[in-house]
């Protein structure tokens, strides 16, 4: 084939399998989460128009024309959001070539921003579609100092645009981590985040001098968190750090500070409380896996939430894939029927997993929730979303139903028997 | 980060753990000794004390594929009495649980874990599973680096009702060394936490992990191609060693010695399928078997060979693409391997996932289903019980309800295949260690004592 027609049949071939428009559609009879928290409804109705929610509950009437798709015996919820995740920066983690993750040798940091490498492609974009979620953080990982760059929102459908917020927060490791990164102390890693922040406010008003240890990129990177207009993602897990990271506040008055890991939470959950400081924690923790972490407990999100700590359930990454979220979410429902354990209902469970952390990440209602003029991300399960046997049927990102298989599901219908056909199994695809 | 580096590590080890024979000061007493009851550093576990009971009403997964709806478990002595359904008759003296709506499984058997040898917390200080100083070590035993205090014994404990569990060394070398069975219980000493009469393995690794340990200093081996050639001269030398006299004491000779006696089971980390090819056609050229494939993410290339070779596949349910060889892994991959008759044991390699080995193995049962594939739940639960027993050796003595078992067991809170069950007491050797409804029945390592959380549910 000539070159320009090679081109053109391949462009064909892509357009065929490229993704489909929004469609407006009507689920019903559905048993619904609707993922606020409230406990999930039987026999319900969501409805999808533009690409967005329009209604839903046990009373909203499916408009004239709209196709409608039964779901009896079914669950419908938001697709999840995975907050914190390194979805779209790698293809085989130990792989380096293919890692994006983290830059230590490059002299930058703070202005580091992930959002012109998210791969679209990426497997495990699409294996953690399959599982039902459809938006997520993206954050790299502290490299060359405490400062580990600018995260992104992204969504997870099919089609070349994966960014839906751009530099949404900034990163800043102050635990044991961080004290490594800063020189050896977490006195270092203080001193490191007050300079840096103070850099950024001179930068600001103009009154840059020669005396700076930040480079020009990092220091103007650092300008809106300091004002404010930036969250500055802060990961501290022993309770005494996490009170010193609220306490940044008193020289730094704008700062918008969410707090990551907080494994001693529970500990300091008052305090937490009172600055209005949400947590994106993760759920099973529970070993004195460092000194930083000796009162971990499964029961942490839950105490936390009790306190009226607006918690999310996430910082997946490496082995802990953005699919777990329901099985975790699901492990903490599980703990409420142990005596002295503080778990979730179904409802705060699900809505760890959905509204809350797109509130955290700045979605508030537009993502992780079936309300109307939510985005119409919509998941058709098999069972309770939350259940190990349980998986997704169907999986709406703005209305539009994406594609479920990848290497994985290709994998497993080449290997339905292990045995050699006619020809080699390579020539069975 | 630090847990992923881990990971890679332990993963890559390869468990070639021999057993007690010829270890001993006296070679001729120990010659015969396949179990840790004899040779140095014996057991000295027994039993804690327990009171004859009766569960009563619960739906019963024997641990061999079988379901007792309404079941009756009758235990006493540390032993097993009788497993039958609701007209089994409970002796006088029996104390009654009654266990309606609940479930009743065989205590949970990690064959793959590294709890005690890199335990939390996970310091430079408590980095032992791995002699990173030669890619061969038969010579090294794994219950040497195992730190009875590590906090994560109780959590798998109970939360994940594991009551046995294998020690190996990591996957940094070839021939990583011994490992160790223990009893979930805790105790002083390692030898306190022995399983008695279990035999030793032998941890051995294929692919990246050697490789890549030795080849960025320089040394064999670079390649998987050096890989073999180095485990082939080592069986060489093995097999000169078995066939003469013995006498002269050489731990690593006699660790391998051990594997070739068969006293010795041999646990292979490997996730490649042709790796597992080779594995298979050097055991046969050097005459041992291969008891199990750990980390085995391929297994459902070549169910079938694996079958022929009556070697267990010790899978994560979904884990994938953390390395290049994990690449390939698909959550269907245990199904496959049942499904071609093959052995199936679902493990952890991780002090988080030891917790929830019933949990990997329900998704996995639930991603079979979906491509077709029907397992029965007792079947599953197999998996987690006889099957690891049968790998590790010890399958005549738990992994079973059977009369004349140890009797290792689980109560659960409801069906162990859902997210929304826990355990709820846990039996080894007969005695209760471990009862969610009762806050002092519950391990708290020595670490543990006076720090922030001591004692909390955890």
């Amino acid at each position: 084939m000539k070159p320009l027609a090679a081109l053109a049949a391949a462009i064909a071939a892509m357009a065929v399998a490229a993704p489909g428009t929004a469609q407006d559609f009507a689920i019903v009879h559905a048993t619904l989460a609707i993922g606020d928290g409230s406990d999930p409804v039987q026999d319900a109705t969501v409805i999808v128009q533009g690409g967005k929610v329009v209604a839903s509950g046990k009373d909203a009437a499916v408009p004239q024309g709209v196709p409608v798709i039964d779901a009896a015996g079914k669950w419908v919820s938001p697709g999840l959001f995975a907050a914190l995740t390194d979805l779209g920066i790698y293809d085989v983690d130990a792989v380096w070539q293919s890692n994006d993750t983290s830059a230590g040798e490059a002299p930058f940091s703070a202005a580091l921003d992930v959002a012109p490498v998210v791969n679209p492609e990426a497997q495990n974009i699409k294996v953690s579609r399959a599982g039902a979620v459809t938006r997520a953080s993206v954050v790299p990982r502290a490299g060359s100092s405490i400062f580990a760059g600018q995260g992104a929102v992204i969504d997870l459908g099919a089609d070349p645009d994966p960014i839906v917020t751009r530099r949404a927060f900034q990163y800043v490791e102050l635990g044991e981590t961080g004290a490594r990164l800063a020189g050896g102390s977490r006195m270092a890693a203080y001193v490191s985040l007050a300079n840096a922040l103070a850099e950024a406010r001179d930068l600001a008003e103009r009154e840059r001098n020669d005396d700076v240890l930040l480079n020009r990129p990092d220091a103007a990177a650092l300008i809106p968190v300091v004002n404010g207009e930036q969250p500055l993602y802060v990961h501290v897990e022993r309770a005494a750090d996490i009170r010193s990271a609220l306490a940044l506040r008193q020289d730094f008055p704008k700062l918008d500070l969410v707090l990551v890991g907080a494994s001693e939470g529970w500990l300091a959950a008052r305090e937490i409380v009172a600055a209005g400081v949400p947590v994106i924690a993760m759920a099973l923790n529970d070993l004195p896996a460092s000194f930083e972490q000796l009162a971990a407990s499964q029961s942490n999100v839950g105490r936390m939430v009790d306190a009226g700590v607006k918690v999310a359930i996430g910082r997946f990454g490496d082995m802990n894939q953005p699919r777990y979220a329901p099985q975790q979410a699901g492990n903490l429902v599980a703990l409420n029927r142990i005596p002295g354990a503080a778990g979730l209902s179904w409802g705060e469970a699900f809505a760890a997993i959905s509204s809350v952390p797109a509130e955290i990440s700045g979605l508030g209602g537009q993502a992780g929730v079936l309300r109307p003029g939510a985005a119409g991300d919509v998941v058709i399960w098999d069972g309770d979303p939350l259940e190990l046997s349980s998986a997704p049927l169907r999986v709406f990102i703005d209305g539009v139903e994406q594609p479920l298989d990848n290497h994985q599901t290709r994998l497993k219908e080449r290997y339905r028997t292990p045995e050699e056909g006619e020809l080699p199994k390579a020539y069975d695809w | 980060m630090k847990q992923f580096n881990t990971v890679l590590l332990a993963a890559g080890a390869l468990a070639l753990s021999a057993c007690g024979s010829a270890t001993g000061v006296n070679s001729a007493s120990g010659a015969a000794a396949a179990s840790d009851t004899q040779g140095p550093y014996a057991s000295t576990y027994t039993p804690y004390p327990g009171v004859p009971t009766a569960l009563v009403g619960a739906t019963v997964y024997d641990g061999k594929g079988g379901t007792i709806e309404g079941g009756t478990v009758l235990f006493a002595g540390g032993k097993l009495v009788a497993v039958g359904g609701p007209d089994l008759a409970i002796p006088e003296g029996f104390t009654r649980i009654e266990a309606a709506g609940k479930f009743v499984t065989p205590g949970i058997i990690d064959i793959h874990s590294h709890l005690g040898d890199y335990p939390t917390p996970a310091v430079d200080a408590h980095m032992d599973g791995n002699e990173m100083t030669d890619p061969v070590t038969p010579q090294v035993w794994a219950e040497h680096s195992v730190w009875p205090q590590d906090p994560g014994f109780s959590r798998a404990l109970a939360n994940g009702g594991v009551t046995s569990l294998q020690i190996l060394p990591g996957s940094a070398n070839l021939m990583g060394g011994r490992s160790v069975t223990l009893k979930n219980v805790p105790s002083r000493t390692v030898q306190g936490m022995k399983f008695p009469g279990a035999p030793y393995g032998f941890k051995m690794a294929c692919g990246e992990n050697p490789k890549r340990v030795y080849g960025e200093q320089g040394r064999m081996p670079m390649t998987r191609m050096g890989n073999f050639a180095l485990n082939r001269k080592t069986w060489i030398e093995a097999r000169e060693y078995a066939d003469g006299d013995r006498e002269e004491r050489d731990l690593a000779m006699e660790t391998l010695a051990g594997v070739l006696d068969g006293e010795i089971l041999v646990h292979n980390h490997c996730y490649r399928a042709d790796e597992m090819a080779f594995v298979l056609d050097m055991a046969k050229e050097a005459g041992y078997r291969v008891s199990a494939f750990h980390h085995a993410v391929e297994s459902y290339k070549i169910a079938d060979m694996l079958r022929e070779a009556d070697a267990c596949s010790a899978v994560w349910a979904d884990w994938y693409g953390f390395k290049m060889e994990a690449n390939d892994a698909i959550p269907e991959n245990a199904a496959l391997i049942h499904n071609a008759g093959a052995c199936v044991v679902i493990h952890s390699d991780d002090e988080n996932g030891i917790q929830r080995l019933n949990q990997e193995a329900a998704k996995a049962q639930a991603d079979g289903r979906r491509m077709g594939i029907e397992i029965a739940d007792a079947d599953v639960i197999r998996w987690l019980t006889l099957n690891p027993a049968k790998a590790m050796g010890i399958d005549a003595m738990t992994g079973s309800l059977e009369d004349g078992k140890m009797a290792d067991i689980v109560l659960w809170n409801g069906d162990p295949l859902s997210v929304y069950s826990r355990p709820e007491k846990v039996w080894i050797d007969g005695a209760l260690l471990y009862d969610a409804l009762d806050p002092q029945r519950r391990p708290v390592s020595d670490f543990e004592l006076g720090q922030p959380g001591a004692g909390d549910v955890k």
